[in-house]
């Protein structure tokens, strides 16, 4: 009994775990378990409604249409001489994947601990999941942005698309990193602390307004420049806008910042990540 | 073929009692910022100094391994450490302290459908639950047919699960987990809900997955039959401690007595619960004695002598008395009793003598219940005192027929006596 050396098995388990272990190889060995939790969420989500998927559209298009009463027409928030309704739409349809994201991953412990208090799988699996299933709803309102933004582009309305088009993807994945990271720090601290599941959801909405989502950000005046752009959000919605409908400008700079700030965030989660996972069962 | 798959090592773990932290991130706060102060925790309970310092360990100091093919039963009492332990086989949790390896892949059915979704199909749960156990698309679509036909759910696959009866909601659930290809099965008395001819085929379904496939199976359960029936080797655990390792007879023996007084001679029953605070009013219970030369642990086929000290309020002569004797398993054996007129109670202290023939008990450990009780003329009993697992005592096996060892199981727990007249 006392000769048991860690190399004979396959599975190791000690009560301390590194900083940063990463087990990629058994991710990859679940990415069945991934797909089938994506398929779950999104089967599961509108099952027994009539509508079905079409509630993902029919959500963005009525904030969008609200953004452009309100804040469009009567504070007179939107840019000149762009489209109103195309403007408020491309805002909305980025933050309600970000949004969406964020709510689902943050509760991944709280909300399946019934499942996670009995088997075990790679903890990671279900934030990703989370993430790749919103994706789902979100290339679906993508193409509804894009069938009103074909139509005004036919119309001949002032929508000035460039090159940067090309960087959908990566805006994307960019975003989708951010909302992960952010995600899985709230869920790591509430395991412990129940504050942050009331926090999140007001805590999402505030996040909104100091993103460029309901106004355009050139009401923004250039001395709080730098400091309304350290919001890592900004310049992904700032470079998707400047990409697609050729309003205000890149800011290179900042965009390059928040891919920073981004990954920053991505590691520090999933160090906390790593730290709750193996004994959360225990206090959540 | 004596490979180990399972190696636990001086295991620990260690829970905090009481609620953890404030709950909230206020509580944690104001707790740490009196303990910089120096002052007491706001969030302290009364009368309780230091909430941190409470710690119970649920596990203390486990090892052992366990090899290919081995079918192991866990047994214990609640609060022993059984759920604990397999939290910890199947890797929900992690130790205080120690390590554990393992050599494949775990697969743990520590309830019944984990991760069944009610909106989703037969079809689409089994595959998302093979995955949740490990197994990918391909290894589910392999064994698709053999699971449905198992579990009997042809014609139901294609239903969502929430219109499922709970017991085919077992089966199915069972059937994916018992046609896993992991090398290890741990599973936590999932049996219990199924009916007794799917428990029968569920627990040879799984002798057969050990034996032939030579998987390894860990299972824990409270039913004794049916760890008789799986296991070929048993761990009991007391208190977060492993206490026995082997055999499952023995480790069901000691089970059964655990939690037993030490076997006295003389035994105080004035201070024992009573279920109700009407027993024990009008008559007590106060002591009971073995008078025998032998005490209480008597050899087979003698009478059992002893002493009852009764306490009376008043003069009565209607007081009946009677043992009931249960095996260590709590089944019941049989009943000794007195009849009426028998006793007669003065007011004040009485000591009852007298014998029970005890000369059909098999051997083994036995407690008896005691009941003193009044009865009229119609035959309406009424308790007057009642005590519950009340005297142990054994009867031992130095007489028994041509020297084999009493088997409980088959034979029960009364040795009848065949008198064989002639033989022609």
């Amino acid at each position: 009994m006392n000769a048991i050396e860690p190399k004979r098995f396959q599975t190791w388990i000690t009560p301390k775990r590194k900083l940063l272990d990463f087990n990629l190889k058994e991710l990859w060995r679940y990415r069945d378990l991934i797909l089938l939790f994506v398929r779950r969420t999104f089967v599961a989500q509108y099952k027994q409604t009539i509508l079905g998927p079409a509630w993902a559209v029919i959500q963005p298009l009525f904030t969008t249409v609200i953004f452009t009463i309100v804040f469009g027409n009567l504070a007179g928030l939107a840019p000149e001489g762009v489209p109103t309704f195309v403007f408020y739409m491309s805002g909305s349809v980025l933050w309600n994947y970000f949004s969406g994201c964020l709510t689902g991953t943050s509760t991944t412990f709280t909300a399946n601990a019934a499942i996670l208090g009995k088997v075990y799988f790679p903890r990671l699996v279900m934030p990703i999941s989370t993430v790749i299933s919103n994706m789902i709803s979100f290339a679906i309102q993508f193409c509804f942005f894009l069938f009103f933004f074909t139509y005004y582009l036919i119309a001949g309305d002032s929508i000035h698309p460039n090159g940067l088009v090309l960087l959908t993807p990566l805006l994307l994945l960019h975003l989708a990193l951010l909302s992960l990271g952010v995600g899985i720090i709230i869920s790591a601290l509430t395991t412990k602390y129940r504050d942050l599941v009331m926090m999140i959801s007001f805590g999402v909405q505030l996040w909104m307004y100091a993103t460029p989502i309901a106004y355009d950000m050139a009401i923004i005046p250039e001395k709080y420049l730098f400091t309304y752009m350290a919001n890592p959000v900004t310049p992904i919605v700032n470079m998707f806008r400047y990409a697609y409908l050729g309003v205000g400008q890149p800011y290179w700079e900042h965009y390059g910042l928040s891919i920073i700030v981004t990954l920053c965030i991505l590691i520090l989660g999933v160090i906390l990540f790593n730290r709750v996972e193996k004994t959360f069962m225990d206090t959540v | 073929m004596n490979k180990e798959v399972i190696c636990v090592n001086h295991v620990y773990k260690e829970y905090r009692l009481g609620t953890i932290g404030g709950g909230t991130l206020r509580g944690d706060l104001q707790s740490l910022a009196a303990r910089i102060r120096g002052k007491e925790d706001p969030n302290s309970k009364i009368g309780q100094k230091n909430v941190s310092s409470g710690k119970f360990l649920a596990l203390n100091d486990v090892s052992f391994c366990v090899n290919k093919g081995e079918k192991v039963g866990i047994i214990g009492h609640n609060g022993a450490g059984k759920s604990t332990l397999l939290k910890l086989l199947s890797r929900v949790t992690a130790p205080s302290q120690g390590t554990m390896g393992f050599n494949g892949r775990v697969a743990s059915m520590l309830e019944v459908g984990t991760g069944f979704h009610p909106e989703l199909t037969g079809r689409e749960n089994v595959y998302m639950n093979g995955a949740i156990l490990g197994m990918n698309r391909k290894e589910i679509s392999a064994k698709f047919d053999e699971i449905v036909s198992f579990a009997e759910m042809e014609k139901f696959i294609d239903t969502p699960v929430k219109r499922y009866s709970s017991g085919m909601y077992v089966k199915l659930a069972f059937a994916v987990a018992a046609h896993l290809d992991s090398e290890i099965l741990v599973m936590d008395e999932v049996l219990a809900v199924g009916d007794m001819k799917f428990q029968q085929k569920c627990l040879g379904k799984m002798g057969n997955v050990a034996d032939e496939e030579g998987r390894t199976i860990l299972y824990v359960s409270h039913n004794m039959n049916t760890i008789r029936q799986l296991c070929d080797r048993c761990i009991v655990l007391d208190h977060g401690k492993l206490i026995f390792d082997g055999d499952v007879e023995k480790a069901i023996e000691l089970y059964s007595d655990m939690g037993n007084h030490t076997l006295l001679p003389k035994v105080n029953l004035s201070n024992q619960t009573r279920v109700s605070n009407t027993l024990g009013r009008d008559v007590k219970m106060m002591q009971f004695n073995f008078t025998g030369d032998e005490k209480c642990e008597i050899q087979m086929k003698n009478m059992l002598p002893f002493e009852l000290v009764l306490d009376s309020k008043t003069e009565r002569k209607d007081v009946c008395f009677r043992c009931m004797i249960y095996y260590s398993d709590d089944t019941p054996v049989c009943m000794a009793g007195s009849s009426r007129g028998e006793i007669v109670l003065q007011a004040g202290e009485n000591r009852i003598q007298g014998e029970i023939d005890t000369g059909i008990l098999a051997p083994g450990t036995y407690h008896m219940k005691l009941a003193a009780y009044c009865v009229n003329d119609y035959g309406t009993e009424e308790h007057l005192d009642v005590l519950d697992k009340a005297v142990y005592f054994t009867v031992d096996d130095s007489k028994i027929i041509n020297n084999m060892q009493w088997l409980h199981q088959y034979w029960g727990h009364a040795a009848v006596k065949m008198k064989i007249s002639n033989v022609i």
